[in-house]
């Protein structure tokens, strides 16, 4: 599918959010944090501006699979390490173990690879993504953060919707036709990106 | 018969000079200068500014019509190239040396009038582009891109010259991180134009060395340049956040160039070659938040 000038736009906006959040969103917290969120946001830098360049076609990449857990991997270990310093080392673990069974999984051939592949995918976004959903909305809840750091779990959502789209579509059993996936992306992604940026600096 | 208005044909002219120049490219190569002096982090001179701009701007454009004016008739064997207005035969080829030779002299006489030994780095860029690259190595080795590179190297190095006064570390780096992006830019251009630089008989890594190597030197030559800008950018003193932003952007770099290699894809070729344009015109930006 051909990417219109205003998918572009879409992307580009992403993009500059997403370096604006590399720049200057993350510059008082501390290190761990800083390293997870710098590769989360510049993933998703990186990946806006290849999808500009390259267009949709280079979704057909069997990279993207991997790429695509880094966000989610890295923006929850960077929420855990900050707000449950008890879970941290725990949580570093799984974060290092999940990318790479992930990649693992999709790059060694065995048996049943689709599926073990599929429910690996499955069970690495799924805690990632609910990490990234629930733990924003609870801290704010809660009163320990500001109430428009929930934004931040809304931004996890949209991820997590994005991610889903996106994996099954990879999988062979798409949710949603590709045209109507592809369609949406953009602004998904910069949706995702808007309320990740504004939960940070408003939470 | 019709005859047309003076004021309709030097439009026209002006129109069929305009491509001449190169407009991104040397737009690119502008940006580099400005950030060159930027990065310096000096008070900024808004005439100074304003006239490094425009002797810089004159200079390249004017190595860039006499690159054109010579290289005509290879230009008119190649598909890409054969429409531009030297090559097709549009414009007098007379007028094309005279107009290229009076810009020239214009932006390096304006830079000399600048400052001497910035004039002296935006000299050393036309002489290494038009003389040593154009006319003597071009068509004589696919070496010349590291001429080319080195040329293309001297409006960064000439905006810090002209902020700080003199040839600094910092100056040879931002430099040197032109000079080993270039090839990144030109031998992506040429694995992507093979057949038009075979058919003009211009010697190019992909058709001496082969693929192979020539993609190996793309991913190398991207390392350096991305460790030139980052070491570049900690002396500078470029803020913590600058720094994240420029080591993502570099990451981004170095993975396409190294999957250039790997896969040997006509997309990522492309995608590369479009991206290091994006990284270096990032880089320049970044280099140029110094100043602010």
């Amino acid at each position: 599918m051909k990417m219109t000038a205003l998918d572009r736009v879409l992307l580009l906006l992403t993009g500059l959010l997403a370096a604006y959040q590399i720049v200057v969103g993350i510059d008082q917290l501390s290190t761990a944090p800083i390293i997870a969120y710098t590769i989360a946001f510049g993933v998703l830098l990186v990946a806006g501006l290849l999808l500009i360049i390259l267009g949709f076609d280079v979704l057909d990449s069997p990279v993207v699979v991997i790429v695509s857990t880094i966000i989610p991997l890295a923006l929850s270990l960077g929420l855990v390490w900050e707000h449950l310093a008890s879970y941290r080392i725990l949580y570093l673990i799984f974060t290092i173990s999940g990318f790479l069974a992930v990649s693992l999984t999709r790059a060694i051939p065995m048996k049943n690879r689709e599926r073990v592949s599929t429910i690996t995918i499955a069970v690495v976004h799924g805690i990632a993504g609910m990490t990234i959903f629930l733990l924003p909305i609870i801290l704010s809840a809660q009163g320990v953060m500001k109430s428009a750091f929930a934004l931040v779990g809304i931004g996890g959502a949209i991820i997590g919707i994005g991610g889903l789209l996106l994996s099954f579509l990879k999988a062979g059993k798409p949710i949603l036709s590709k045209n109507t996936i592809l369609k949406v992306l953009p602004g998904l992604l910069l949706l995702m990106a808007t309320c990740f940026v504004a939960g940070f600096k408003f939470g | 018969m019709s005859v047309q208005s003076p004021i309709k044909n030097q439009k026209s002219k002006i129109a069929l000079y305009l491509p001449l120049i190169k407009s991104s490219q040397t737009g690119l190569l502008l940006a580099t200068g400005i950030a060159g002096y930027l990065s310096a982090g000096t008070r900024i001179g808004l005439l100074t500014l304003l006239g490094m701009s425009f002797s810089l701007f004159l200079a390249i454009s004017g190595s860039t019509i006499m690159n054109m004016w010579y290289d005509r008739d290879i230009d008119a064997k190649m598909k890409r190239t054969h429409k531009r207005s030297a090559a097709s035969g549009e414009l007098n080829q007379r007028e094309v040396f005279w107009v290229g030779m009076i810009i020239s002299v214009l932006g390096i006489g304006w830079a000399l009038l600048i400052a001497p030994l910035f004039g002296l780095v935006v000299f050393a860029g036309w002489f290494f582009d038009v003389v040593v690259y154009t006319l003597w190595l071009k068509r004589r080795t696919a070496w010349s891109i590291v001429w080319g590179g080195i040329s293309g190297a001297m409006p960064i190095l000439a905006g810090r010259v002209l902020a700080t006064g003199h040839i600094d570390l910092v100056g040879i780096l931002l430099a040197l991180a032109i000079l080993f992006w270039i090839p990144t830019h030109t031998l992506t251009f040429s694995i992507k134009f093979r057949e038009d630089y075979s058919n003009a008989g211009i010697p190019t890594f992909p058709s001496t060395y082969g693929d192979t190597f020539t993609r190996a030197t793309i991913a190398i030559s991207s390392a350096l340049a991305a460790l030139a800008i980052g070491w570049a950018s900690v002396l500078i003193g470029i803020s913590a956040g600058y720094l994240r932003l420029i080591a993502v952007l570099t990451a981004g770099l170095l993975l396409l160039a190294f999957a250039t290699f790997r896969v040997q894809s006509e997309q990522i070729n492309f995608g590369l070659f479009k991206y290091a344009s994006l990284y270096m015109l990032s880089s320049m930006i970044i280099l140029a938040t110094k100043a602010f």
